[in-house]
């Protein structure tokens, strides 16, 4: 059963004002929130252009590039690992592997058929959800710990498939990948080496649409069988819900945000090689989507934004930045497992106390404090 | 085809050698699942810790050029000791700092995983700022031809990784099912309330865990070395999935499972390369990994230590 | 001539984890509109049974027929889709889910709206998110615990979760209902509630099979009962009769002394 103890984590100051403005924002009617969304979005739109903002943010390099890549593009892909963490409850650390196909699949596509972004774009899903589907049929019934190896396994082969083919280009990658086709005479539809902000307008539009798609979904027969299963999954198979359905459904809607994101990658660097995409990245979007709250997606978008800004704007140090990281992760499951803005109904989740190392960990936890009351 | 077949006896000497590597990795790695239900993502740096401390070790002594006879087993014996302190030492000093404190809580799945995978990379890193690139050391032990068959060639440092491999798993067997550790270990793999009832330390048993766990991956590294004479801060990461693979494929939670299906593993590979080239070694392991968990995921020899003979 | 086709039979069932025998060579008939419970000590296999008809396991030997379809072997939501639906033991709320979403994922049991009926809003989709809430309330209505609709599932009074869990499960539009001890923790005036709450379900149309140690609830609200021990069936037969078996009374109470 769940252990009533709870959760002993650091109580951040502003976690108060966030949930109360939460609170409010939902009392809200639907015009007054539509125009707040509308806001942000407008506001997210124009980060680029306020003066002064890049000086701040990030002295010493392009503000708009870093705001596309890697915070865009972060946030994109925490998005979109945040179906597969956050709402289904699986474990992947492999999820680089479906950003590497959807990369690929534009270069590939771009440099040999020319083929523009657009046209790239539907197919790059269908082959990333495909991948997804490949992954998953025969992996998803494994236990928590023994998925998260196989992703990670997956996105190794996937990795040094990459490199060892020579139609991906072998160890050199693809260069001279097209960019997205610009509008005549709009500077700021204007793709070039030079002019970033139009990458950035781009990845908002994506972004604003996964998260219009991923609300509907959350509302949804999908959602609430995600939470289903997340909640007691073999409980949620007896009251008739296709579990293993709707976890192949999870995996390939991730696997289409992160195949997404991988297009407007190599759109925007024009080459890519399989050194893109190593093992840290998967583990980097994955802190981003734990560290802001998983299954939540204000918080998600807060955590890909500070793991993509922080090591921007800490350049001097970035030898010690993977070992900052390190101990980051580890400092934050013990004192805040559940992220910086969790959503309440994972405080709550978490504060049940369930789960447990492997299936040992909670026994063995609880076994022990109950001996160390006992001393 | 026939690149296997003339290849064979190579293929078969290198992959046991390989596999002995494998399966002494492994073993850290079957154990800590065994009690704790936990994959130990950072026992991959442990590892790595050991080929370092091996490096360090051949550099404090001065070996200048190989030695032979006596001199070279002392060396071994107290190399392997050496590594085996460090990395049973980095071990435990892991379980303290990341595993111990999310037990207490009751921590999730998830957020022990993660606690791990931000352990292995700030050990990773932390290596990669004294050590950015490869460290090579001299050569501690002739690579002496002692037989040959077919095109295979038995050199004597091959022996010994194999052996060694062989050797350990002897032992820690030994320690297991014969000591009263061994059966305080197997007591808290099969009911930890149980063993509790029973008067056992299960905190104690569970860094002893670690630390035979990590002395095995220790004196793996330090053959590492001896064999290959290199090193660097990321070996640990490739060789940590397949030694993990090993030890699934071998029957997870179980100690002869774990030379095994090294060994096996190591022999797969070998094969596989003469057949489809060296460069796709990883995609293979990769691949054993993923279809032994999907066909048999109980391994081979199936689970052992929460059973009445591990 | 040939019998009518019995709602579910288990036939001839056996089932061994290992080298124990957890239920031994069981036959047993529901027939439709009954309550019908499942009796015996603890340990008697009986969650083993309905697990076994659920499809959480699969038996080692034997068949289980429900209206004339083999279920034994399909996946749990498969038998779930043909019509068995059930409770549990522990109480297995989906906690953190509103009452309401709990029960409408139940109504989700006979849908087939998904990712891309939700994110296109298609029809068929809009559809079933209406009658999915609709039903939901109209079962929490008839359990009686619809003004907490909104109210975390795990917020709710014990009894209130035990009849939760049959709302979901009913919300799965079963023909066969089964209950693993629904009276668990209850005080008697929620037992006598839910033997009302019982013959109501099963005035719907809904057969039920239920598993309970209470004798006074059992006796008062069934049409037969089974009794097992050691996994196999002892007795079979309406409450008087098992009443006065002695195999049965042997099995709960020791040695009869008294043969009348």
């Amino acid at each position: 059963m769940s252990s009533t103890k709870p959760l002993r984590g650091i109580k951040l100051p502003w976690i108060k004002t966030f949930e109360t403005l939460g609170t409010r924002w939902q009392r809200l009617p639907t015009s007054a929130r539509w125009v707040g969304y509308l806001a942000m979005v407008l506001l997210a739109l124009s980060l680029p252009s306020i003066p002064g903002l890049g000086d701040i943010m990030t002295p010493g390099s392009s503000w708009e590039r870093v705001l596309f890549y890697p915070i865009g593009i972060y946030i994109l892909l925490a998005l979109g690992l945040n179906v597969v963490v956050g709402y289904a409850g699986l474990l992947d650390l492999g999820f680089v592997a479906f950003f590497a196909i959807g990369a690929y699949t534009m270069a590939i596509l771009g440099t040999e058929f020319g083929m523009d972004f657009w046209l790239v774009l539907p197919i790059a899903i269908a082959v990333t959800m495909l991948a997804g589907l490949a992954l998953g049929t025969p992996t998803l019934r494994l236990r928590g710990d023994y998925l998260a190896i196989v992703t990670l396994g997956f996105g190794e082969i996937i990795r040094v498939t990459a490199t060892n083919l020579s139609f991906t280009g072998g160890p050199r990658g693809i260069n001279k990948i097209p960019r997205p086709p610009s509008v005549e005479g709009v500077s700021w539809l204007t793709f070039s080496i030079s002019n970033v902000k139009p990458y950035y307008y781009l990845v908002i539009f994506f972004i604003v649409l996964v998260i219009i798609g991923l609300k509907r979904l959350e509302r949804s027969r999908v959602g609430r069988s995600w939470a289903a299963i997340r909640e007691d999954e073999d409980a949620a198979e007896l009251m008739g819900v296709p579990t293993l359905t709707f976890k192949l459904w999870a995996f390939t809607v991730g696997a289409a945000v992160g195949g997404t994101a991988g297009v407007l990658y190599a759109s925007f660097q024009t080459a890519i090689r399989p050194t893109d995409f190593p093992f840290i990245l998967s583990a980097t979007v994955l802190a981003a989507v734990v560290l802001g709250g998983a299954g939540n997606i204000p918080g998600v978008i807060l955590g890909a934004f500070l793991v993509g800004w922080v090591p921007e704007v800490s350049r001097e140090f970035s030898q010690y930045r993977v070992l900052v990281f390190g101990a980051v992760l580890v400092a934050l499951m013990i004192f805040r497992p559940q992220g910086l803005w969790p959503s309440r109904i994972r405080q709550a989740e978490l504060k049940q106390g369930e789960g447990g190392i492997g299936q040992l960990g909670g026994e063995v936890g609880a076994v022990v404090a109950q001996a160390e009351d006992n001393r | 085809m026939s690149a296997f077949l003339n290849q064979f006896w190579a293929s078969t000497i290198d992959g046991l050698t390989q596999g002995g590597i494998y399966a002494l990795v492994a073993l850290g790695y079957t154990l800590v699942y065994g009690v704790l239900r936990l994959i130990n993502f950072a026992h991959s740096e442990i590892f790595m810790i050991g080929t370092f401390a091996t490096v360090a070790f051949i550099t404090a002594v001065g070996v200048a050029s190989p030695l032979t006879g006596l001199a070279l087993l002392f060396f071994l014996l107290a190399a392997g000791l050496v590594a085996a302190l460090a990395s049973g030492g980095a071990a435990v000093l892991l379980e303290r700092i990341a595993y111990r404190p999310l037990r207490r809580k009751g921590a999730t799945q998830l957020a022990a995983l993660i606690s791990a995978i931000g352990a292995s990379l700030f050990l990773q890193q932390l290596f990669s700022l004294k050590y950015p690139d490869a460290v090579s050391t001299v050569r501690v032990m002739d690579k002496v031809n002692l037989a040959s068959i077919g095109t295979g060639v038995i050199r004597a440092d091959k022996v010994l990784v194999f052996v060694g491999a062989v050797m350990m798993m002897v032992i820690l067997d030994r320690v297991v099912n014969g000591t009263r550790f061994g059966r305080a270990i197997r007591a808290t793999a099969q009911s930890p309330n149980n063993a509790t009832l029973m008067g056992v330390d299960i905190d104690k048993v569970i860094l002893i865990t670690f630390l035979i766990g990590g002395a095995m991956a220790g004196i793996g590294g330090m053959l590492y070395v001896v064999f290959f004479e290199v090193t660097t801060y990321f070996v640990g990461f490739v060789l940590g999935i397949k030694a993990f693979t090993a030890a699934v494929l071998g029957g997870i939670g179980n100690l002869r499972g774990a030379l095994l299906g090294g060994l096996l593993l190591g022999l797969i590979e070998e094969y596989g390369a003469s057949i489809f080239g060296s460069q796709w070694k990883d995609v293979i392991a990769f691949s054993v990994l993923v279809l032994v968990l999907m066909f048999r995921p109980t391994g081979l020899l199936g689970e052992s230590l929460g059973k009445a003979r591990a | 001539m040939s019998m009518p086709e019995r709602l579910l039979r288990i036939d001839d069932v056996t089932m061994q984890f290992g080298g124990l025998t957890a239920v031994n060579a069981l036959n047993l008939h529901v027939d439709e509109g009954e309550i019908f419970a499942l009796i015996g000590p603890n340990g008697a296999g009986k969650t083993t049974v309905f697990n076994m008809i659920t499809g959480v396991y699969t038996p080692t030997s034997g068949d289980i027929v429900f209206l004339g379809t083999r279920v034994n072997g399909l996946r749990p939501h498969k038998v779930t889709r043909q019509g068995i639906a059930r409770t549990f033991q522990n109480i297995r709320l989906f906690d953190n889910m509103t009452v309401l979403d709990n029960v409408v994922v139940g109504t989700h049991a006979g849908h087939r709206s998904s990712v891309a009926g939700a994110l296109f809003g298609l029809p068929r989709f809009r559809r079933e998110e209406r009658q999915g809430r609709e039903r939901a309330m109209e079962l929490l209505e008839f359990i009686e615990i619809a003004d907490r609709g909104g109210d975390a599932a795990r917020n709710l009074p014990y009894g209130d979760q035990r009849r939760l869990e049959i709302a979901r499960a009913l919300a799965t539009d079963p023909k066969l209902l089964l209950l693993d001890e629904p009276a668990a923790g209850m005080n008697p005036s929620e037992k006598s509630d839910l033997m009302a709450l019982i013959r109501r379900i099963r005035d719907t149309g809904v057969t039920v099979l239920l598993i309970e140690h209470d004798m006074g609830l059992v006796m008062g609200v069934s049409d037969r009962i089974a009794v097992i021990d050691f996994g196999q069936k002892i007795a079979d037969g309406d409450p008087l009769e098992v009443r006065q078996n002695p195999d049965v009374i042997k099995a709960y109470l020791g040695e009869v002394s008294d043969a009348s």
